[in-house]
């Protein structure tokens, strides 16, 4: 290794470091071991992947501009994570559970998440948007890193139940220098949990690049934790979905925990709220942009005889439709009642918080109009609504 | 009945509830082959296994984070922290986790958790080994915190704690382990007392003395003591501290006028605190003194041949009474 294949952050950058089916210009590079895990993608196939990128890159796109709008407090995008995140869901059967920070959009498409789900944490109007157990997918993770102990205590409890369903969990490059991982790499080994540890690289962790993180390649810390770690371009939606393919037949397998280091970038900020300008240059953003995960897809397709062009017309027009239903969706998340602020606290019923809620409620009736319906009746008839769940 | 001590009841609680639901696990450290430092948890591992009665990594995040995993799949984990002052590095499942998915998940995910945590001091141990954590938990919402005292209650809270679909920091008395009583091992859940409602240990008529976990014991030494003295004190062990059973408290300080809250936590934002001021604000016009509390100094735990000096003791909760009543005491003569 000599020092050039280290960038000015440390971190190592040569190219074959990491295993990568179609390079960015679209040439297919054959592959013994990720090959055979691949071979039922077809043209066909190759394109539905596309067309799951470029619906989600969309979504993410109007999401932001929602945001710009003022229909959204804040959203962190996935521009550029595509391929990452599109190559491991499709890999997942529907009985895997994934764990994920805030980042997953992609994953929470594939499960099926309606766009009011998505968006709701990000209007402000619920802490979570979807019931876990009817997509597969925890809520998401805010606290980084938390999410990857959650994964293995499910994993553990699956192969308990003699299931070979499997945990996922999604986090990045700055989560790798938390506790909550290293314990969860821990435990995922010494009790063969069926979890596989994905970790999308994206460089930056809000301002620290990844050699602050880490001195070495992520995916080598799995060795020390006993499991195998595969180094994979992120943004080759075939490596990716090859090597989660083989993760998870290793975890139903009964053979334990795999992590991957899906290597990617973030291509915009790390929230809506962030301005990347400050702490990253134009050239590597252009650099990045030529490794691009979808523009490799369709360059592949092209060189394969596919109608480019028509599938690109046809993927536009889903992904406008997609986008035109998630700003229809804004218009169909209601604010919450006030009084819902004290619902679920508890599963139980719980005299300290009943009664702060009726001292609120009996506050809040003082501001009602005494020449309307609305008294303290209705305010009492809604709390008893909200707190019989 | 059976005469079992406090460490044994919690066994045959923990061992009641395992065999009662198969989801129920038990995780720590050296809880399996070892059945834990204070043996709380001997003999379970033999007979319910390794997938049952599980030794962990030593790691409490680690354990905690695993936990919330398991009540995922539908799991009822109940997890045992060796000693108090090792429950920091968990600090962040249980407070960040633990206590808010079934907030955050608008009710969709159960965190039906017991963490169990022998606390407080008294036995000589070095550091770490001696604290009472409880208000960090009592002050987050989402989680239900108690203290067991006795044999009797600790066979029953304890698998209260476990039926109970939100999540329960249990705190055990350690150094009244080894105290005995009798357990009744055919009670029922159903029939017995709900962990959120205090006992009143011993009646009385001129002051409520409230506490929990391993100073009950001495709030009823504190009770035969004043009576000698002519002095009628009701004793209550308030058993849960979130939320606190108001109703009991409040209803005795109605009678007596006079409260003294008592507990080996530091004063500062402890559950003295809070007790002395909610009854306050509830029942100002009833009270004939300002509450007193008698509590650990606001002090690091210290090193074991300090501890006499800062643990409320029999001669200290008497001179509480004494403040609280107007008599010569500690306080005398000393400007507020």
């Amino acid at each position: 290794m000599t020092p050039s294949d280290r960038d000015a952050t440390g971190l190592l950058t040569r190219p074959d470091d990491f295993v990568q089916l179609v390079t960015p210009t679209g040439e297919r590079h054959a592959n013994a071991e990720f090959d055979p895990w691949i071979a039922d993608i077809d043209l066909g196939a190759l394109g539905r992947l596309y067309r799951d990128m470029a619906i989600v890159r969309r979504i993410d796109s109007e999401a932001t501009a929602l945001q710009r709008q003022g229909e959204l407090g804040l959203w962190p995008p996935l521009a550029g994570q595509e391929a990452a995140q599109i190559g491991a869901g499709r890999a997942l059967r529907d009985d895997d559970f994934i764990f994920s920070s805030y980042r997953e959009h992609a994953l929470a498409w594939v499960r099926g998440v309606e766009p009011a789900e998505l968006l709701s944490v990000w209007r402000g109007t619920a802490a979570s948007g979807w019931n876990p157990f009817e997509h597969g997918m925890a809520v998401p993770q805010i606290i980084i890193g938390a999410q990857a102990l959650h994964a293995t205590g499910y994993a553990m409890g699956a192969a308990w139940e003699g299931s070979d369903a499997a945990a996922i969990t999604f986090f990045g490059d700055g989560a790798t220098s938390e506790g909550d991982v290293n314990e969860a790499l821990v435990f995922a080994a010494s009790f063969d949990a069926p979890v596989v540890f994905f970790c999308q690289n994206n460089q930056w962790a809000i301002s620290e690049p990844v050699g602050l993180q880490s001195k070495q390649h992520l995916a080598r810390r799995a060795d020390g934790f006993g499991m195998p770690g595969v180094r994979v371009d992120g943004n080759d939606v075939l490596a990716v979905l090859a090597a989660t393919r083989i993760a998870l037949d290793r975890a139903r397998r009964g053979e334990g925990p795999t992590f991957i280091e899906a290597v990617t970038y973030r291509m915009g900020p790390h929230t809506t709220a962030d301005d990347p300008k400050r702490y990253r240059t134009d050239d590597e953003l252009a650099e990045w942009r030529e490794r691009d995960p979808l523009a490799r897809v369709l360059a592949l397709l092209e060189a394969s005889g596919v109608d480019v062009a028509g599938l690109e017309r046809e993927v536009a027009a889903d992904a406008d439709r997609a986008a035109a239903e998630l700003r229809a969706a804004i218009t169909t998340i209601a604010d919450p009642a006030p009084l819902t602020v004290f619902d679920h606290v508890y599963a139980e019923p719980n005299s300290h918080v009943e009664r702060q809620r009726e001292h609120y409620t009996r506050y809040l009736a003082m501001f009602e109009d005494a020449s309307t319906e609305h008294s303290t009746d209705a305010a009492a008839s809604e709390t008893a609504e909200g707190g019989a769940r | 009945m059976t005469t079992l001590t406090l460490a044994k009841a919690l066994n045959a609680g923990l061992r009641r509830a395992l065999a009662d639901d198969d989801k129920v696990v038990l995780m720590g450290e050296d809880i399996g082959t070892l059945g834990g430092v204070f043996r709380v948890t001997d003999g379970l591992k033999a007979e319910f296994g390794a997938k049952r009665v599980v030794d962990t990594p030593l790691s409490e995040a680690g354990i905690v984070g695993t936990a919330v995993g398991l009540a995922y799949r539908g799991f009822r984990p109940v997890i045992e922290i060796q000693f108090d002052g090792f429950i920091y590095p968990g600090f962040d499942q249980i407070v960040a986790q633990v206590a808010k998915l079934h907030y955050r998940s608008r009710g969709n995910v159960r965190m039906p958790i017991t963490i169990r945590v022998p606390f407080g001091g008294g036995i000589g141990a070095a550091e770490h080994h001696s604290e009472s954590p409880e208000a960090y938990f009592a002050h987050t919402a989402g989680l239900r915190v108690v203290a067991c005292s006795n044999p009797a209650d600790a066979y029953l809270m304890v698998r209260q704690a476990i039926a109970s679909d939100d999540p329960v920091l249990f705190f055990e008395p350690k150094r009244r382990y080894h105290v005995k009583g009798e357990v009744d091992e055919t009670a029922s859940l159903a029939d017995a007392r709900p962990m959120g409602v205090a006992t009143t240990v011993t009646t009385g008529s001129d002051v409520t003395l409230v506490t929990y976990g391993a100073l009950v014991q001495t709030a009823r030494d504190v009770a035969t003591a004043a009576a000698e003295d002519g002095v009628s004190i009701e004793v209550i062990d308030l058993r849960s501290l979130a939320p606190v059973d108001y109703a009991t408290v409040e209803a005795s300080v109605r009678r007596t006028g006079r409260l003294v809250i008592t507990h080996e936590a530091g004063q500062q934002g402890g559950v003295g605190a809070e007790l002395a001021a909610s009854i306050t604000e509830r029942c100002f016009e009833f009270l004939e003194a300002a509450p007193v509390r008698v509590t650990g100094h606001d002090i690091p735990y210290p090193p074991a041949k300090l501890e006499r000096h800062h643990l409320p003791d029999l001669d200290r909760i008497l001179d509480g009474i004494d403040r609280v009543l107007g008599r010569p005491n500690s306080l005398s003569g000393v400007e507020a």
